[in-house]
C-alpha cells in the first residue's frame, strides 16, 4: 500500500502515515453512514447523491477528454445515452433480452467506445471551437436518432422511452428490492449508493493512473503544444484517439449504471443542457484536477435540489409570493457562478497544477 | 555516407508548389545549413523531412531508408527529431518536465535522469529554473531548453528550424555556440536559418533557397564569400555580424 501513497498524495500527507491512515478511516466512516444520515431527510436525498455520484463519474470520464487530452467535447452526453440505451434495450421487457449487469455493462463501454473512436477519427485536425461545433453536433445527432428509431422498426421506443428496465442484481443480491437482515430494512437505492461508490472509486483509481503514467504525460504535452508533442515522438492521432475511447467507455458504464437505476429512460435526459452541465462541472471544479472534477460534480448536483426546496419557501416567506421559479434562478446562479468562477479562479476551484501554471503565465514577466 | 538525402523533391502547401524539385544531402557527423528569405520554402522542406507533410513527388532517405509516409513520431524514435519554429517547448510543463517529455520515446529511465543532468550541466540557467515553468523562461532560455529537449532524444539528426528567431543578439551568438557544441558531439545537425551570416560561419556546407528551388549550395566558407550571397542575404550586415561572431 506504500506504492500507493506514494503515487496518489502529496508529499506533507505522505510523511505522516497516521494522519493518512486515520484521515482515511474517517472519510470512510462518513461515506458509509452518509445515505443512513440522509435517508433520515427522505429517500429522495439519496436518489439525488446516486445521480451526483453518476454525474461524478460521467464528469471524470469527460476530464479525460477535456481536461487532459485538450479536446472541447460538447456532445459527451451522447456516450453516456449510448450507455444507458444499451442497458435499457438488452434488459428490459421491450426486446424481451434480461442479459445479466456483468454482459451488458461492458457492452455498453465497448458501444460508446466505438462510438468515439467514430467521432474521434474525423475531427483528429480540429481543435478548439472547431471540434466543440462538431462534438456538439454529435451530440445532438445521437438525441435525435434516440427519439426517432421508433419507426420503421422500432429500436429506441421513440419520445416514450423504455420503461421497466432490470434492476442490477449482483451475487444473487437484487438492488431493486430492498434487503431485510431480520428487522433491520435495506433499502434498495441504498444498496445502489454503495455500489456506485465503489464504481466511482474505481473510475478515481484509473484516473489518477492514467494520469501519472506516460500516457498521461503524453496528453498534456498534446494539449500544450501539438506539433511539438509529435516532434518528441508521440503518436498524437493514436493518444487522442485512445482519450476519446476511454472518455466515452466511462460515459458508457455511467450511462447503463443510470439505466438500472432509474427503470426508465427516454431521449429528453440525454440533451444539450446536459452536456453542458457535465462540462461545467469539470470546469467550476478544476479541469485536469481529479478531486476538483469530483467536488464540482457534487456541488453541482446538489445545488440545484437545494434550490428547488430553500427557493420556494424562502420567498413566500419574504415577499408572500414565488416571484422567480426554483428552475429559473438555477440557471441565473450558474451563470453567474461560472462568471464569477472564470474572474476569481480561472482555472476551477481545486485546480491542478498545471493549468494554473498555464493561466497564471500570462502575467508572468517575459524578456526576449 | 549521407544520413540524409532528399532528391527531386517537389511539395505542394495550401494549394500551392512551395518546393520546386529539390535535392539536398546530409551527411553523417555534418551541419549543414539551409538558408534563403521568408517565404522561400525552408521551413515546408522541414516538414517534408519529418513526415509532417507529404510531397508530391521525389525521394527522402533517412538512414538508407525511404521515409516518405512515415509518421513523424515513427522518425522521433528513429533518431530524426525537430525543434520546431519559435518556442518549441511545453509552457506549462516544468523545464525538468519538458526534459523528460523529450525522453519520450525512450524507457532506460536511470540514463534519462543522467542526461537530464548532463543538460542542467550544460546550461546551468536551466538547473536553476529546473522546478519553474518553461512559459516563465526568456526567449532565448527557451530556445536552450528546446534543443536541450530534442537532445534528451539522443538524435541522430537534429533539425533545427530557424533558432535564432525573435532572439536579442546576444542570445542569438550563445544558440549558434550551444549549436556548434551540440555539432562537435558528433549530432548530424540541419540548421535552417533567415540569419544567413551567422548560419554560414558555423556550418560546413550550405544549400541556399529562394523561390522553392536551391538556387546555389557549396562549402559555406564559399558562400560566405560569393557575392551573389553577400548582396542577397548578407547585405550590409556581414561586416558587423562577422566582427561580433568569434
Amino acid at each position: 500500500m506504500t506504492n500507493f501513497a506514494e503515487t496518489f498524495l502529496p508529499a506533507n500527507i505522505r510523511k505522516h502515515p497516521a494522519l493518512f491512515w486515520g484521515g482515511s478511516a474517517l472519510i470512510a466512516i462518513a461515506l458509509a453512514a452518509l445515505p443512513f444520515v440522509l435517508a433520515m431527510q427522505g429517500m429522495a436525498w439519496v436518489r439525488i447523491t446516486n445521480l451526483a455520484l453518476i454525474f461524478a463519474m460521467l464528469s471524470l470520464g469527460l476530464n479525460i477528454v477535456v481536461g487532459f487530452a485538450g479536446l472541447l467535447d460538447l456532445g459527451y452526453i451522447a456516450f453516456y445515452a449510448i450507455g444507458a440505451y444499451t442497458y435499457a434495450l438488452l434488459a428490459s421487457p421491450h426486446f424481451g433480452l434480461h442479459l445479466p449487469i456483468w454482459v451488458i455493462l461492458p457492452i455498453g463501454a465497448l458501444m460508446a467506445c466505438i462510438f468515439g473512436v467514430l467521432l474521434g477519427t474525423p475531427t483528429l485536425k480540429l481543435r478548439g471551437d472547431y471540434l466543440a461545433i462538431v462534438t456538439l453536433g454529435f451530440g445532438e445527432i445521437v438525441r435525435i436518432f434516440m427519439n426517432n428509431l421508433s419507426s420503421p422498426i422500432n429500436i429506441t421506443n421513440g419520445p416514450k422511452g423504455i420503461s421497466t428496465i432490470d434492476s442490477i442484481k449482483l451475487f444473487g443480491m437484487d438492488f431493486g428490492n430492498n434487503t431485510s437482515i431480520g428487522s433491520f430494512v435495506l433499502p434498495g437505492l441504498i444498496k445502489y449508493y454503495y455500489f456506485l461508490l465503489f464504481a466511482l472509486m474505481v473510475v478515481i483509481v484509473i484516473n489518477l493512473r492514467l494520469q501519472n503514467s506516460r500516457i498521461g504525460r503524453a496528453w498534456e504535452a498534446i494539449r500544450e503544444d501539438e506539433l511539438a508533442a509529435r516532434a518528441t515522438g508521440i503518436d498524437t492521432t493514436k493518444l487522442k484517439l485512445l482519450a476519446f475511447a476511454m472518455g466515452a467507455s466511462f460515459g458508457g458504464i455511467a450511462g447503463g449504471i443510470f439505466s438500472a437505476i432509474q427503470g426508465f429512460i427516454d431521449p429528453t435526459s440525454f440533451g444539450l443542457t446536459e452536456s453542458v452541465m457535465i462540462l461545467a462541472m469539470v470546469v467550476l471544479g478544476g479541469m485536469g484536477n481529479i478531486w476538483g472534477v469530483i467536488v464540482g460534480a457534487v456541488l453541482l448536483s446538489f445545488v440545484p435540489e437545494l434550490l428547488r426546496y430553500t427557493v420556494e419557501p424562502a420567498q413566500k416567506a419574504l415577499f408572500g409570493r414565488q416571484i422567480i421559479e426554483a428552475e429559473v434562478l438555477r440557471m441565473l446562479l450558474f451563470g453567474f457562478a461560472m462568471v464569477v468562477m472564470m474572474l476569481f479562479r480561472p482555472a476551477g476551484l481545486i485546480s491542478s497544477a498545471v493549468r494554473k501554471r498555464e493561466l497564471s503565465q500570462h502575467q508572468a514577466p517575459k524578456e526576449a | 555516407m549521407s544520413l540524409l538525402s532528399l532528391t527531386n523533391v517537389e511539395i505542394n502547401y495550401g494549394g500551392i508548389r512551395a518546393v520546386k524539385s529539390i535535392s539536398l544531402d546530409v551527411n553523417e557527423g555534418e551541419l549543414v545549413t539551409l538558408i534563403g528569405a521568408n517565404g522561400a520554402g525552408k521551413t515546408t522542406t522541414l516538414k517534408a523531412i519529418t513526415g509532417l507533410l507529404k510531397p508530391a513527388s521525389g525521394t527522402i532517405t533517412y538512414s538508407g531508408q525511404n521515409v516518405i509516409g512515415t509518421p513523424p513520431h515513427k522518425l522521433a524514435a528513429a533518431g530524426l527529431v525537430l525543434v520546431p519554429e519559435g518556442r518549441g517547448v511545453f509552457p506549462g510543463l516544468t523545464i525538468e518536465e519538458n526534459l523528460q517529455m523529450g525522453a519520450y520515446t525512450r524507457n532506460d529511465r536511470a540514463q534519462i535522469k543522467v542526461d537530464i543532468e548532463e543538460k542542467f550541466a550544460l546550461f546551468p540557467r536551466l538547473k536553476e529554473r529546473a522546478k519553474q515553468t518553461a512559459g516563465t523562461l526568456s526567449g532565448g532560455e527557451q530556445q536552450m531548453l528546446a534543443i536541450s529537449r530534442a537532445l534528451m532524444a539522443r538524435p541522430k539528426l537534429l533539425l533545427l528550424d530557424e533558432p535564432s528567431m525573435g532572439l536579442a543578439p546576444i542570445m542569438v551568438q550563445k544558440i549558434f555556440e550551444v549549436i556548434r557544441d551540440v555539432s562537435k558531439t558528433g549530432v548530424t545537425i540541419l540548421l535552417i536559418e533567415q540569419n544567413a551570416a551567422l548560419a554560414l560561419q558555423v556550418s560546413a556546407r550550405a544549400y541556399v533557397m529562394d523561390g522553392g528551388s536551391i538556387t546555389l549550395s557549396g562549402e559555406s566558407k564559399a558562400l560566405l564569400a560569393n557575392p551573389k550571397v553577400r548582396e542577397a542575404y548578407l547585405g550590409e550586415d556581414v561586416v558587423a555580424a562577422s566582427a561580433t561572431a568569434t
